[in-house]
């Protein structure tokens, strides 16, 4: 059986512990061996995503040191294993070990269809839900096909939500517009950000939805701040704490 | 806040405005998207394309050399500018030495980018600019906000206000076709009198020493085709090695830029007309800087449909003018930089990285991850602020021990909770600005963890 280490993102682990909770019973769920490297802090995006190479690089490394010798890394998060995956070589290529990290880190949906092979989700989820297709996991690790992008659609998320009974997906007008997080964009440029992210709101508000749910806490976070100062009922949720109670087979 | 942050803040403080612009750009992408998915092969007329342009920046020197000779055997006097300053010189000369005194001049970022127009205007020679948007922001003392629809910004209401007050339109009156109308008469009378026409280049052929403009008005050929001079001006990226290669490129541009199939005008130019001349202007004004540094060049590959422009969730909501550089928007903000990155430090900050951009660009520059990258080298460079550099070295050093990590998240989700409103909420908390912080729960993941059975 795969060793598999769960990488909660750090703001994760410090304001949406629940939503890594969900994540490790998702993956217990499916009878695997799941550990928490319990050292582990951030991928380095934050600084990375400021240009600030020289800083992120040292978490870079840790992060190879801490999930280098297990067979599986998962995380509740596309942005950070898009990190991993598609910005770590700058500072890793060639060092031991970082061949296997880069191929075998995951974010959560993405493992269970291609890696765990889920092919059926049996539980109920009875809400109008809009999803928000975060733009990491949408166009660095292609979870789904961007709308940009001509090509046979495919939808990872999508294909493991859609199978709740009493779930009902409803259509965006922009499917995959970006929500204005964007790490330190979301301060650095806040005027832009917040209505960014209002805009987005306001599309899943006609669309019909009771919950906002995404793969990527960061995204959510940020329209749950604009949704909680307009004081607007929508809730926001991990894909992890929907799946949570189903069955995965 | 300063640069991109503040001038785009001003843009979308008129909600409405930023609005109005966001949904008339969208529905461009919404054409394209249209056109582009009616295209079977369009992916792999993307790669093609990039493929071409890789290829031919990787030996641009010599498709100069071979564009050059079989134009010049085609009878076109070939110049070559150093820079901006340059080209503006040798078009001056060439414009002086015939004793020109109008011009015509259909779209040409270059001639922007270089600032030909006051160039010419100061030393007494009237500059018209005959694409409808360029020649509604020229008459209102401004430059292009966008590079495909230069007056993108501006609502038909004040082009109508503009054009009565430029051009003697009725007071008040705003209907398009009126106004386009109008447009025509008055730039009809300024083609006739034009003693030299001035065109960009969209595509510049290496083996038949011949260039390509595309318009929708037909204003280049207008100006090309009237008086007997026609200088067109390019810049070196402006290159493909055969004829051929058009036929990926041009379906590719139009679809991109405005969801057209084709652009209404495609004209190939081989040689001047009969008893004329033609002058190619070929500028390198930093290319070649840009093509020097591995990381970066393949942002020359651009051919400025405008695409990242239209799709880019941050340019629709803060307006061309945002970005203060002729091309604006994720490829400006690549390339501006490269230009001065002092002056334009700002630019590749202003955007989310999520990616828009390098899935809509035909020529599949990695525009967002090329943002990310020049972010290091602005860093690098100390163009960006210490405070900011501070801040997330200190981040970083908090981030790189456990210890130090678990400390800091405990602190926060205990102090914040009990402080009054006004000090979490203060100017100093730009995310609080219009967002709620997180939640700040008394446990974190890892507290939970050692409640959960294993």
């Amino acid at each position: 059986m795969p060793k598999v280490a769960l990488f909660v993102p750090c703001y994760v682990d410090q304001f949406y512990p629940r939503v890594g909770l969900a994540t490790l019973r998702v993956l217990r769920k499916l009878g695997l061996d799941v550990e928490f490297p319990a050292a582990q802090t951030c991928c380095g995006q934050p600084m990375a995503n400021s240009g600030c190479a020289a800083d992120a690089r040292p978490l870079a490394e840790r992060f190879l040191a801490i999930f280098g010798g297990y067979d599986h890394v998962v995380a509740p998060s596309g942005s950070c294993v898009s990190m991993v995956r598609n910005h770590y070589g700058q500072w890793l290529e060639g060092k031991p070990g970082f061949d296997h990290l880069r191929t075998s880190t995951f974010e959560l949906c993405e493992y269970l269809v291609d890696v765990a092979k889920v092919a059926r989700v049996d539980g109920e989820f009875r809400r109008r839900v809009g999803l928000h297709m975060s733009c990491h996991g949408l166009r660095e690790l292609r979870l789904a096909r961007s709308s940009e992008t001509m090509v046979a659609p495919f939808d990872k998320v999508r294909r493991l939500l859609a199978q709740l009974r009493g779930i009902e997906l409803v259509e965006l007008s922009r499917p995959d517009e970006c929500c204005g997080f964007g790490g330190t964009f979301a301060v650095n440029e806040a005027a832009i950000s917040s209505l960014m992210g209002r805009d987005r709101i306001a599309d899943h508000e006609r669309a019909g939805a009771e919950v906002i749910a995404g793969f990527d806490v960061s995204c959510l976070m940020h329209l749950e701040g604009l949704l909680r100062r307009a004081g607007k009922p929508l809730a926001v949720m991990h894909v992890a704490e929907i799946l949570e109670p189903a069955r995965l087979s | 806040m300063s640069g991109h942050a503040a001038s785009a803040a001003r843009f979308a403080a008129d909600e409405e405005r930023a609005h109005w612009h966001d949904q008339a750009l969208w529905a461009v992408r919404a054409k394209r998207d249209a056109q582009a998915a009616a295209i079977p092969e369009w992916e792999e007329l993307r790669e093609t394309a990039a493929a071409i342009k890789a290829h031919t920046l990787s030996r641009l020197a010599d498709y100069l050399e071979e564009f050059e000779r079989n134009a010049r055997a085609n009878g076109v006097e070939v110049h070559w500018a150093r820079d901006g300053e340059e080209h503006n010189a040798i078009v001056h000369r060439i414009l002086a030495d015939r004793g020109v005194t109008r011009l015509v001049k259909s779209k040409s970022m270059l001639t922007e980018e270089c600032h030909l127009n006051p160039y010419l205007i100061e030393r007494g020679i009237e500059v018209v600019d005959t694409d409808l948007g360029e020649r509604i922001v020229q008459l209102a003392g401004l430059p292009p906000s966008h590079i495909v629809m230069p007056a993108i910004h501006m609502k038909r209401e004040e082009i109508g206000a503009l054009f009565h007050d430029k051009i003697g339109t009725e007071e008040g009156a705003s209907d398009p076709a009126y106004l386009a109308e109008a447009a025509r008469g008055h730039l009809r009378a300024k083609f006739m009198a034009a003693q030299a026409g001035l065109t960009g280049v969209n595509f510049a052929v290496a083996e038949s020493g011949g260039v390509v403009v595309c318009t929708n008005e037909g204003n280049a050929d207008m100006g090309t085709s009237l008086p007997p001079i026609h200088i067109a001006c390019m810049g070196v990226e402006k290159l493909v090695p055969r004829s051929r290669d058009l036929g990926v490129f041009l379906r590719l541009l139009a679809r991109s830029a405005t969801g057209q199939p084709v652009t209404s005008y495609t004209t190939h130019f081989h040689g001047p007309i009969r008893g004329g001349e033609l002058h190619f202007v070929i500028v390198d004004n930093g290319r070649s800087a840009i093509l020097g540094q591995e990381t970066f060049r393949r942002s020359l590959s651009c051919i400025r449909c405008g695409a990242c422009m239209n799709t880019c969730p941050v340019f629709r909501r803060s307006g061309g003018y945002s970005y203060g550089y002729t091309v604006p928007g994720p490829i400006g903000s690549l390339l501006a930089p490269q230009r001065d990155p002092r002056a334009y430090g700002s630019l590749p900050f202003a955007s989310s990285l999520c990616g828009s951009c390098s899935d809509v660009c035909p020529v599949k520059i990695d525009l967002h991850h090329e943002l990310y990258m020049f972010r290091q080298e602005l860093v690098a460079r100390r163009v960006v602020p210490w405070r900011k550099r501070f801040a997330m070295k200190v981040t970083g050093l908090v981030l790189g021990r456990s210890w130090s990590y678990r400390l800091a998240g405990k602190l926060m989700r205990a102090v914040v909770p009990r402080l009054p409103r006004f000090l979490v909420y203060g100017p100093w908390n730009p995310w609080g600005r219009a967002r709620e912080l997180p939640p700040m729960p008394r446990k974190s993941f890892r507290d939970l963890l050692r409640e959960e059975p294993s």
